[in-house]
């Protein structure tokens, strides 16, 4: 079956399928970076808006290579620069964009909702790179392609998402695409930092670390922000890395050899990542984001594309 | 100038009236009800055949946003929703700019109520200066001005030592305090119920203990002091089941309900339509259950509109920035008539005295009531005709209803205040209604 979506907004409204011919398409692409001329000529002569409200760097960087790739002309629009400063509204600034025609929308902001807000009222395509706490789908999708490559399957995988996972959009991507995949989740951290009936998303939950950990095939470690602190959340940074950092000794004694750690980065080093578990042989992350690249070139290549043509 | 209102099936609960009859009204007040009224010379008479005559409907709960924030809504403008919607008098909170917190601020609600209104206004007074919730407002004056109650509506007074000393203060008044229950920090920074719903959506949530434990705390305090503390906006089971409680050991506790709390919940947030942000929040499926049935067996006294208009700015963009509330008066009816009373949830008789007599009691206004002698504020129902909701056609000045769209069946028909007819739907005396489409006769 093919691609029918106009716009990429969460993963929870993606069944199974529609999200494997995504990570099929990803897949497809990678080879585009081993190119010496790394340009194909699918998109000439789309434009592709990046509307970022919130500071990102490798999210935004991930969008433009892929979209320079694929041969689009693309836009970087970064609030705080910008009409934004002046006052206008979230809203005003994307009619104000969609009214120059581009034919896709990528935005990052820091309400939940925004993409499906721009997709009910603008007539272009809308890719979800980040809504709030909400979901933020292609980092579900690069970590999924990340998945299987490692381990050629996902049927019957057991992921550990370890930490801050009611505040993160990244847990809630993964486990809807980890679910809808037919993996096994384990939510994992101190109750404060675990969402209220994040049970009936049909995850298991853990307060221990070393629990969560055990016989885990995935273990996904989320960022802390600092500010959990302030907010009463967690007594201390020192505190949280002692009980849900991530070390080379609790990974001997309590994961499987072969696990696989990842992170949406970016990481907290010594914080809930020791740093040679970071850089470590466990370690993927530099894989999930060269697997970035090609996921969002799947991504704008579909919604984009003109169908059924190969780049 | 007389008004005979002829044939119509006359539910008022004041005098435990159910059954076609006819109502005079002379000089602004309550002449006869009864059967077969000869109309006197001169009169003016109504044919109410089919229709449902009811003691005018109250509303307790409304923000009519003047003065200070007239881009939103008027007195003249939200008075007109409220006579569109079949109300005949309405409660208007304080938080205005500036708020309604000393003399002069109730003198110009009333003064401009009376020049521009078109339903009766009874402005409720803050409780402590600016809704800061530091120091007592003047409270005795904002009495004898014309307050017919006290609240910070829309903030909860944290401080239970200060609004112990305001429940005492206002005793000798005979007025209720009006708790907007919401602990303020249980509830930081939310924007939905805490749930389900909220952990898939990324949305910060209050949990409904956050209601909870100030109706909780409310209760106790009324018990200490003997005042008469009226809870708005209830929204959770928990919620229900104190102020049962409260009641039950006699406690001076009364509550109200909103039509979205009855009949939506946390599961229209997913849209991420602003029209369903609103404070308290929409909440779960076993809280409207809770609601209904204490609203059917009486624990709730009283049904609310909390019409909270906003400008579209206000409530078209991200859901986080949006303003809590929406617009209630010209829906409340006709929903809680099609999705209530039809289906057989709560009995038409129950509905009139919750928007008529027990309103009129909870505050001690004349009113709710159509015995001989009691101001001739009516309203007139239409049981039949279907109409859908436009919120482009409101009257109020805002638009902001997750309603919109909706076709129901039934509503107000005839809204008369003091005698005068100052809503009508169709022609007089024809059952037309067609999408609510007929301008105000006066």
């Amino acid at each position: 079956m093919g691609w029918t979506r106009k716009h990429l907004l969460t993963m929870r409204e993606l069944d199974a399928s529609e999200i494997v011919l995504l990570i099929d398409t990803a897949a497809s692409l990678q080879e585009i970076a081993t190119r010496e001329i790394k340009k194909v000529p699918a998109l000439r002569g789309k434009t592709i808006v990046n509307l970022f409200y919130e500071p990102s760097t490798r999210t935004r960087t991930s969008f433009e290579i892929a979209g320079k790739w694929l041969s689009a002309d693309v836009i970087n629009f970064s609030a705080g620069g910008s009409s934004t400063t002046k006052g206008e509204s979230f809203i005003d600034t994307a009619k104000t964009i969609a009214a120059m025609s581009p034919d896709v929308v990528i935005v990052r902001h820091s309400s939940a909702g925004a993409a499906e807000l721009l997709a009910r009222t603008l007539p272009c395509s809308i890719v979800n790179a980040g809504d709030g706490a909400h979901e933020h789908p292609t980092q579900a999708l690069l970590d999924l392609l990340t998945i299987r490559e490692k381990k050629a399957h996902f049927d019957g995988l057991h992921v550990a998402i370890v930490g801050d996972v009611a505040h993160s959009r990244v847990a809630r991507s993964d486990i809807h695409g980890m679910r809808k995949l037919g993996m096994t989740v384990t939510v994992a951290g101190p109750p404060t930092l675990i969402p209220p009936f994040v049970q009936e998303l049909g995850v298991k939950v853990s307060y221990r670390l070393e629990d969560a950990i055990r016989d885990v095939d995935v273990i996904m470690m989320l960022r802390l922000q600092h500010e959990r602190m302030t907010n009463g959340l967690i007594p201390s940074l020192r505190e949280y890395s002692r009980y849900w950092g991530l070390t080379l000794e609790k990974l001997a004694s309590h994961a499987r050899p072969d696990v696989l750690i990842m992170h949406p980065g970016p990481v907290n080093r010594g914080i809930e990542l020791s740093p040679e578990v970071a850089d470590g042989p466990y370690s993927v992350i530099l894989d999930q984001v060269t697997k970035g690249v090609a996921v969002r070139m799947g991504v704008l290549l579909l919604l984009a594309g003109s169908k059924g043509e190969a780049p | 100038m007389s008004l005979l209102v002829k044939n119509g099936r006359v539910i008022d609960p004041a005098n435990t009236t159910d059954g076609v009859q006819d109502v005079l009204i002379a000089h602004g007040k309550i002449e006869r009800v009864g059967k077969r009224l000869e109309a006197p010379a001169g009169a003016e008479v109504v044919d109410a055949a089919r229709k449902i005559v009811c003691p005018g409907f109250i509303d307790i709960h409304v923000h009519l946003r003047e003065p200070g924030h007239e881009y939103k809504e008027t007195i003249a403008t939200g008075t007109r929703a409220a006579a569109a919607g079949g109300f005949t008098a309405v409660a208007c909170m304080a938080n205005t700019s500036p708020v309604n917190d000393n003399r002069a601020v109730t003198d110009y609600i009333l003064a401009t109520a009376r020049a521009d209104g078109t339903v009766r206004v009874h402005p409720i007074g803050a409780v402590t200066r600016g809704l800061r919730g530091e120091e007592l407002a003047e409270l005795a004056e904002l009495a004898e001005a014309g307050c017919v109650a006290f609240s910070d509506d829309g903030a909860c007074v944290m401080n239970a030592g200060l609004y112990r000393r305001a429940m005492e203060y206002v005793l000798p008044f005979g007025l209720p305090v009006i708790s907007h229950a919401e602990d303020a920090p249980l509830a930081r920074g939310f924007t939905m119920n805490e749930g389900v719903v909220s952990t898939e959506l990324g949305l910060p949530g209050a949990p409904a203990a956050a209601e909870d434990v100030m109706v909780a705390r409310d209760i106790l305090l009324a018990e200490l002091t003997g005042a008469h503390v009226h809870i708005a906006h209830l929204s959770t089971a928990g919620a229900v089941r104190l102020v049962r409680e409260g009641k039950s050991r006699g406690v001076r506790v009364t509550a109200e309900v909103t039509p979205h709390h009855l009949l939506l919940t946390e599961d229209a947030v997913r849209t991420f339509d602003p029209n369903t942000k609103m404070a308290p929040p929409l909440r779960t499926k076993r809280d409207t259950e809770a609601l209904l049935e204490a609203l059917v067996d009486g624990t709730i006294d009283c049904i609310a509109t909390d019409h909270a208009p906003h400008a579209l700015a206000e409530k078209e963009g991200e859901f986080d920035a949006a303003a809590f509330g929406i617009v209630g008066l010209e829906t409340a009816v006709a929903l809680l008539l099609d999705r209530l009373v039809r289906p057989g949830l709560l009995p038409l008789a129950t509905l009139v005295s919750r928007l008529s007599r027990d309103p009129a009691r909870l505050l001690g206004l004349r009113g709710g009531s159509l015995a001989p002698g009691a101001p001739a504020d009516v309203t007139i129902l239409d049981p039949d005709t279907e109409w859908t909701v436009d919120p482009a056609r409101f009257r109020s000045k805002s638009r902001n209803t997750p309603f919109g769209g909706f076709t129901l069946t039934g509503g107000p028909w005839m809204t008369i205040v003091g005698g005068n007819v100052v809503q009508t739907f169709g022609q007089r005396g024809a059952a037309v209604r067609a999408a609510a489409e007929g301008e105000a006769s006066l």
